[in-house]
C-alpha cells in the first residue's frame, strides 16, 4: 500500500483517473477537525481499474468515534460515485474497532441506520451541523483575533461593529466565508462578523465573553487536529507531511 | 515532594492505574486495539528518553508502580482510577485485587477508587454497597464509553445512573472521576458530548465531578459547563504530556482552564502508566505560558502548587505537611512590596 502522493497534477492532459479520484476526496472533511481527509492523510490508498475505484481510509486510533468514521467513509463513497467515470466504488475503513460493521454497511449501501441498527436513532444531520457551527465559530475567532493583534488600540467591544467588508482579502477571510456558507450565512460586505449561528450579532456587553468562548472552540479544534495528526504519524510512520497549521494561532 | 529553586511542591497524582493488558488477559481483538491505542498515546507524546518497550507497557506490577511514582516520580500520594473494560479483558483492565492490596500496604501513599456500571442494575447497586464498605471508597472512576453486552456506552443522566449516584452520595463516595471516552450511544449525537455532566452536577451538589482530560476533545463545552457548576473540576490526565510536544497548546489549555474555572479546580495527573510522573512534574514546575500568548496571565508558583497537589489533597482530605502548604499569600505580597 502506498499513500497517494500529495503532489498530484490536477489539471491538463496528464491528470490520471487516480489523481481525479484522490482530488475528489479533498471535498470530504473530518467534521471534528474541520480539515479535508486528504490533508489529514486519512486516505491510505486509491486504486483505479477501469470504472472501478477502491479507496482505503485509516484513522489515528482504533477507537475514533464510529459516527465520525462512518460520516467520512460514507461521504467519500458519495464524492467518488458522483464522478462521471466511476461505476463500481468501494470504500473501506481499515483498522477501526467498527471496520467490519462500517465496511459491510458501505458495501450494501445500507445507510447510517442500516449500518448501525439499534445504535442509530435517526440520522447524522444534527451531528454534522453541530460541527459546522463550531467550525464557523473558530474561523470567526481567527479573523477577529488577527484584527486585535494588528491594532492593539482596538478594544474587544469594538469588534461588534466589524463587518465582512472590513476584513482583509486573504485566506483566513475566505475560510470564514466558506464556513458561513456551510451554515447558511451570507457574504454581503455589510454583514457583521461576530455573530451566533443564526447570523445575529451579540449585544455589546456580551462581546468579550463571546470572543473568549469562540477562542476556546478554536483552541479545542486546532488542538484535536494536532493530536490526531501526531497519533496518525505514530500509528502509520509513513505519513510525514508537515502540518500546515503548525504555527498558526 | 519535588523541590526546585527554594520552592517545594506536594505532588498528588490524581489518576493512576495498575493494568494488565498482556495477551493472556485480552479477551478479543479489542483488548489489543485498546492497549495499542494507549501505547500510541505514550509513544506520540513522551520524550524519547521516556518511551518504554511495548512489553513493559502491557503490564507493570506493583513494584514497578511504586518505583515509578514514589521513588523516581516525586509523588507523595496517588489515586487509583481503574477502568473495568470487562468486554475487552478477561480479568478486567484495572487490576482490582492487586491495586487494593498495594493501597492497603501503603495507605499513606495510595488511595483506591473503584468503579461501577449502571447497566448492572440492582445487582450492581448491591455490589456498589459492598465495594464501598470493603474499599472504604471516597471516590470512583466512571468510564461512559465502556462496552456492555449490546450496549456500547451510557450517559451520566440515564435513570439508572441517577440511582447509582444517589447511592454514592449516601455512602459518602464524594469524588466522581469521569472519563468521557467516545461513547457510542446514541450514535446520532457527538460521542464526546459533556451535557450529561451538566445535569448530574446540578442535581448532585454534594458530589465533586472531576472530568478527566478536562473535557478534551471538547475543551470549550467543558469550560462552559464548569463555569456554571462549582462542583465540576478539571483533571489534567492526557492534557499534561502536551507540555513536552506542544508547549504552546498546553499553555492554551491551562490558560483557558484558569480563565474559565480558576486555579482551585484543576488537578494534576500523570495517567500512569500511559505516562510517568517524573518528567511531567519537572516540566510543569519549569513551565511558563509562552510570551506570544499575551491573552493569558503568567502562571504563578502558588497556582502550580495548587494544581500539582494541594487541590486534590483538599478534595480527598489527604494531609499535607505544613512546609508544603501555601504560605500566607498576603505575607507574600507584603514581602514583594517591601
Amino acid at each position: 500500500m502506498s499513500a497517494p502522493t500529495t503532489h498530484l497534477t490536477t489539471t491538463g492532459p496528464t491528470t490520471t483517473l487516480r489523481d481525479q479520484a484522490f482530488r475528489a476526496l479533498d471535498a470530504v472533511v473530518d467534521p471534528e477537525l474541520d480539515e479535508p481527509i486528504t490533508d489529514l492523510e486519512f486516505v491510505q490508498s486509491v486504486e483505479v481499474d477501469g470504472d472501478r475505484v477502491e479507496v482505503h481510509l485509516r484513522l489515528p486510533t482504533s477507537f475514533c468515534a464510529p459516527n465520525f468514521a462512518y460520516l467520512m467513509a460514507s461521504d467519500s463513497k458519495d464524492v467518488l460515485t458522483a464522478l462521471p467515470w466511476t461505476g463500481d466504488v468501494v470504500v473501506e475503513l481499515d483498522g477501526h474497532h467498527d471496520s467490519d460493521l462500517i465496511n459491510a454497511g458501505l458495501a450494501a449501501d445500507a445507510g447510517y441506520r442500516g449500518t448501525f441498527a439499534h445504535e442509530a436513532d435517526d440520522n447524522l444531520d444534527d451531528l454534522r451541523l453541530t460541527f459546522q457551527r463550531k467550525a464557523h465559530t473558530a474561523a470567526m475567532e481567527r479573523v477577529l483575533t488577527r484584527l486585535l493583534r494588528a491594532d492593539p488600540d482596538r478594544a474587544e467591544v469594538d469588534l461588534r461593529g466589524v463587518t465582512l467588508g472590513d476584513l482583509p482579502d486573504d485566506d483566513t477571510t475566505a475560510a470564514l466565508l466558506r464556513r458561513r456558507a456551510a451554515i447558511g450565512l451570507g457574504d454581503a460586505a455589510e454583514l457583521p462578523v461576530l455573530v451566533d449561528h443564526t447570523g445575529h450579532a451579540y449585544p455589546a456587553d456580551e462581546v468579550p465573553l463571546r470572543l473568549r468562548m469562540a477562542r476556546s472552540t478554536r483552541i479545542s479544534i486546532e488542538g484535536n487536529a494536532h493530536f490526531c495528526r501526531g497519533l496518525l504519524r505514530t500509528r502509520y510512520p509513513d505519513s510525514t507531511t508537515p502540518t500546515p497549521q503548525e504555527n498558526r494561532t | 515532594m519535588y523541590s526546585k529553586n527554594d520552592e517545594s511542591y506536594f505532588i498528588l497524582d490524581a489518576h493512576v492505574a495498575l493494568w494488565d493488558a498482556r495477551p493472556e488477559n485480552q479477551r478479543n481483538i479489542h483488548g489489543k486495539q485498546f492497549i495499542d491505542c494507549f501505547y500510541d498515546y505514550h509513544r506520540n507524546l513522551s520524550p524519547e528518553s521516556e518511551v518504554w518497550p511495548y512489553e513493559d507497557y502491557l503490564y507493570q506490577g506493583g513494584e514497578r508502580l511504586m518505583k515509578d511514582l514514589f521513588t523516581d516520580g516525586y509523588v507523595d500520594h496517588a489515586i487509583f482510577q481503574p477502568a473495568h473494560l470487562g468486554e475487552f479483558y478477561n480479568n478486567g483492565f484495572g487490576q482490582t485485587e492487586e491495586a487494593f492490596a498495594l493501597a492497603q500496604a501503603h495507605p499513606d501513599k495510595l488511595t483506591y477508587n473503584h468503579n461501577w456500571d449502571p447497566r448492572n442494575g440492582e445487582q450492581g447497586l448491591k455490589q456498589l454497597r459492598e465495594d464501598a464498605k470493603r474499599f472504604d471508597l471516597k471516590g470512583a472512576k466512571l468510564y461512559t464509553a465502556e462496552w456492555h453486552g449490546d450496549s456500547r456506552g451510557w450517559k451520566l443522566d440515564d435513570p439508572w445512573s441517577y440511582r447509582y449516584l444517589e447511592a454514592a452520595q449516601e455512602l459518602g463516595i464524594k469524588n466522581i472521576h469521569i472519563h468521557k471516552g467516545p461513547t457510542i450511544r446514541p450514535l446520532d449525537r457527538d460521542a464526546f458530548d459533556v451535557a450529561d455532566v451538566d445535569h448530574v452536577a446540578t442535581d448532585f451538589t454534594e458530589l465533586n465531578f472531576v472530568i478527566e482530560h478536562c473535557g478534551l476533545p471538547r475543551l470549550e463545552d467543558f469550560c462552559w459547563i464548569a463555569t456554571q457548576e462549582p462542583n465540576v473540576h478539571a483533571g489534567l490526565a492526557v492534557a499534561m504530556p502536551f507540555i513536552h510536544t506542544r508547549p504552546k497548546y498546553f499553555g492554551q489549555i491551562v490558560g483557558e482552564l484558569l480563565y474559565w474555572i480558576g486555579e482551585d479546580r484543576i488537578q494534576f495527573s500523570s495517567d500512569y502508566a500511559i505516562w510517568t510522573p517524573r518528567w511531567l512534574v519537572e516540566a510543569f514546575v519549569d513551565f511558563e505560558i509562552p510570551a506570544e500568548l499575551s491573552e493569558y496571565a503568567p502562571l504563578t508558583t502558588a497556582q502550580k502548587k495548587k494544581i500539582l497537589g494541594l487541590n486534590a489533597a483538599a478534595m480527598y482530605d489527604i494531609p499535607v505537611p505544613a512546609e508544603l502548604q501555601l504560605r500566607d499569600e498576603r505575607a507574600e505580597e507584603v514581602a514583594v512590596a517591601s
